[in-house]
């Protein structure tokens, strides 16, 4: 009786199988990847504006503070887009013929609100509150990223829930004194620069954090981990 | 022959009648993958079954447009057919693994001309089972969440839940019945490769015998591997319905809360899973002309566990009913009492008439033996067990402990149409299979001739 195979399929069949195994943990790696990779979670892709608006010019250049145009971040939900009043209250002065600031001066004319495009988009499902995460002494920038220095805004973070939970299991990571958390230059402690607060000196992020944890009552670990907490 | 066969042999019919050599035997069985025409009533049964896979594919789409809301599950009855179809089919699969695995390390040679389909039922069986959780799930394309990988949720299943431990156990099952099932299709896809006429039929059937040659030294290694697999899959003949059961008893329903759940589960899969292989096995040797493998003794045999199994699963109704009265608990009580008088009572009687009183004429060799009243009462135990898990799932759902959250189960057509399509699923691989895979295990059979005996050099 004639082979059915060549002798070769003995090595191209050993190969397969073995290389299977690979080909299989390869693709389950690409997958975890991708999902974490800016083509799903868009984090650090600047998206397009109706006015080329710079947080860069205008927080480090000019040195406005956040809460300027962010007026309900301390007691809202929601930090707040400014109304179209806001901006001229500065461009009525300046820059008053700029082509660039065209569709500003029109919503301003006409009352239609500029329609920016949302950049930190939570899903509907995730009830989030900037309110009591300012009070209790989470920066601006620890979950915006350097916004002082984005000409173009981007989304800094993932908004993966695994991003989340990495600061709800150890929010004393993340907590600074409630004073530098509009401060976009504020850097955590190191001995050689240690952050003073109630005339004490902290010169590590861990006992400072320790420290604010039960200054700012925060609650207990298991309670802003529960479901509920943020799906509710 | 000494003495003690004699005996069985005058009172029992043979595992394989005689007259067979090695190679009649292997012509017999491959002719029907090989040679055998097809035949237009496999035809129409194979295209009556593609039709009512259809219309499984039809309902799942339609489930998958519009959610489970079509189907008749609400609160308080949420677990509906989904679930009593799970329970069902998974169940049926463990015959399947009680004669591969657990009748091969006691030895019981007439395992070997029924384990090749018997397996083929427990994979086909648990494929059915594994979709009805799945299409329960609600959103079933978020499936890989019930499992634990590294996700960007930093997310893991509840591993305190019975529902997840149900996953581990179902995957668990299929993954070793199916390697099971092909290690031991291995030898005889090696005879198939070498008998197949048609070349791309002996390439394919070659591509899986892997290189099988039949040395010695093969044999040597396949034996050792066999018996492993056998020794991995005994324990999930009793793990995996002790899982389902967990299901149920770890809730806190009346009903469902009990100790019993897990050996009263397993004997009833077992019990079921029996009555499938001998719905199977007496048209299939009938069909195909295999009495002489598939035997009287077979079907006695598989009768007699039907009837020990079936004794078990009675004696669950009696310790349930038992327990309804001596716990002197009101809940239990008052299942009990809703059993036996509530909405749902004839479902009740059903069960005891199919589960317990119709069987027992399984006692007396005289009916044991005849092939068609085996099909009938199998019929009767299949839908005896199918009503029993209507009845645990629905009947303790569907009063509350508040009055006010009572309320009753309608299956709408999309149930009806799901679990039948099952059914039509089912038939039309084991069609297939029949046609493209030796059904009868022919190495293992070649074994059962005097002439395969091993006797030792003096």
């Amino acid at each position: 009786m004639a082979q059915i195979f060549h002798p070769s399929t003995n090595t191209i069949s050993r190969a397969t199988i073995f290389g299977a195994v690979f080909i299989i943990a390869f693709g389950f790696w690409m997958a975890l990847k991708i999902e974490r990779s800016p083509f799903v979670t868009y984090a650090g892709v600047a998206r397009p504006q109706p006015v080329p608006f710079s947080h860069k010019h205008h927080v480090s250049g000019l040195g406005i503070d956040c809460r300027y145009c962010h007026t309900s971040v301390e007691n809202s939900r929601f930090a707040g887009i400014p109304p179209t009043k806001t901006c001229m209250n500065c461009h009525a002065q300046i820059w008053t013929k700029a082509p660039m600031l065209e569709p500003v001066r029109e919503s301003y004319r006409t009352g239609k609100s500029l329609v920016w495009t949302r950049v930190n988009d939570l899903p509907d499902f995730v009830y989030f509150d900037h309110s009591i995460h300012i009070n209790k002494g989470v920066g601006c920038n620890t979950c915006h990223g350097p916004v002082d220095k984005m000409p173009f805004m981007y989304n800094y973070a993932s908004l993966h829930m695994e991003w989340c939970l990495d600061c709800h299991r150890a929010p004393e990571k993340n907590l600074r004194p409630r004073d530098q958390v509009f401060n976009m230059r504020y850097q955590p402690p190191t001995p050689d620069s240690p952050v003073g607060i109630d005339g004490r000196m902290f010169f590590d992020q861990q006992s400072l954090g320790l420290y604010l944890v039960s200054k700012y009552k925060l609650r207990t670990v298991t309670d802003i981990t529960s479901c509920s907490t943020c799906h509710r | 022959m000494d003495r003690e066969t004699q005996v069985t042999e005058r009172r029992r019919a043979p595992v394989i009648q005689p007259g067979y050599t090695f190679a009649t035997i292997t012509d017999k069985i491959s002719s029907i993958v090989l040679a055998r025409p097809v035949t237009n009533s496999w035809l129409v049964g194979f295209g009556f079954a593609g039709l009512i896979t259809m219309m499984l594919l039809y309902a799942i789409g339609y489930l998958f447009v519009r959610g489970v809301g079509i189907w008749g599950v609400n609160i308080p009855v949420a677990w509906g057919f989904a679930i009593v179809n799970f329970v069902w089919w998974i169940g049926i699969g463990h015959a399947g693994t009680l004669i591969s695995a657990i009748l091969l390390l006691l030895r019981q040679q007439w395992r070997n001309s029924i384990n090749r389909f018997a397996e083929a039922m427990t994979l086909f069986a648990v494929a059915c089972a594994g979709l009805f959780p799945l299409l329960h799930l609600g959103r079933p394309w978020l499936f890989y969440w019930l499992f634990p990988y590294p996700n960007s949720m930093t997310y893991w299943p509840q591993f305190r839940s019975p529902l997840v431990w149900d996953v581990f156990a179902v995957s668990t099952y299929f993954t070793i019945s199916l390697v099971f099932w092909f290690i031991g299709l291995i030898p005889d896809l090696a005879t198939l490769r070498d008998r197949a006429e048609n070349r791309w039929a002996a390439m394919i059937y070659g591509i899986l015998a892997m290189g099988w040659r039949g040395s010695a030294r093969h044999w040597k290694r396949y034996e050792k591997a066999y018996l492993l697999l056998a020794g991995l899959a005994t324990p999930l003949v009793l793990s995996v319905h002790t899982v389902v059961s967990f299901d149920f008893a770890i809730a806190i329903l009346p009903g469902w809360h009990t100790t019993i759940f897990p050996p009263y589960f397993v004997a009833g899969a077992i019990y079921s899973g029996f009555a499938m292989v001998l719905m199977l096995a007496i048209p299939i040797r009938k069909w195909y002309a295999l009495e002489d493998f598939i035997t009287i003794r077979h079907l006695e045999n598989s009768a007699k566990v039907m009837l020990a199994t079936g004794l078990i699963v009675a004696y669950g109704y009696a310790t349930e009913a038992f327990m309804g009265w001596y716990s002197g608990n009101d809940l239990d009580a008052f299942l009990l009492w809703n059993r036996l008088h509530g909405p749902y009572h004839l479902t009740y009687y059903a069960l005891l008439f199919a589960n317990v009183g119709f069987p027992q004429v399984l006692w007396f060799r005289k009916w044991r033996t005849r092939p068609g009243l085996l099909f009938l009462v199998s019929a009767v135990i299949l839908t005896g067990m199918w009503i029993e898990r209507f009845v645990i799932v629905v009947i303790s759902l569907h009063r509350d402990f508040l009055n006010s959250s009572w309320g009753m189960y309608y299956p709408t057509k999309w149930d009806w149409m799901t679990f039948i399509g099952t059914l039509g699923f089912f038939c039309f691989a084991f069609f297939l299979f029949v046609r493209i895979l030796p059904m009868i295990s022919i190495f293992e059979m070649r074994t059962l001739l005097p002439e395969a005996e091993v006797k030792e050099a003096e």
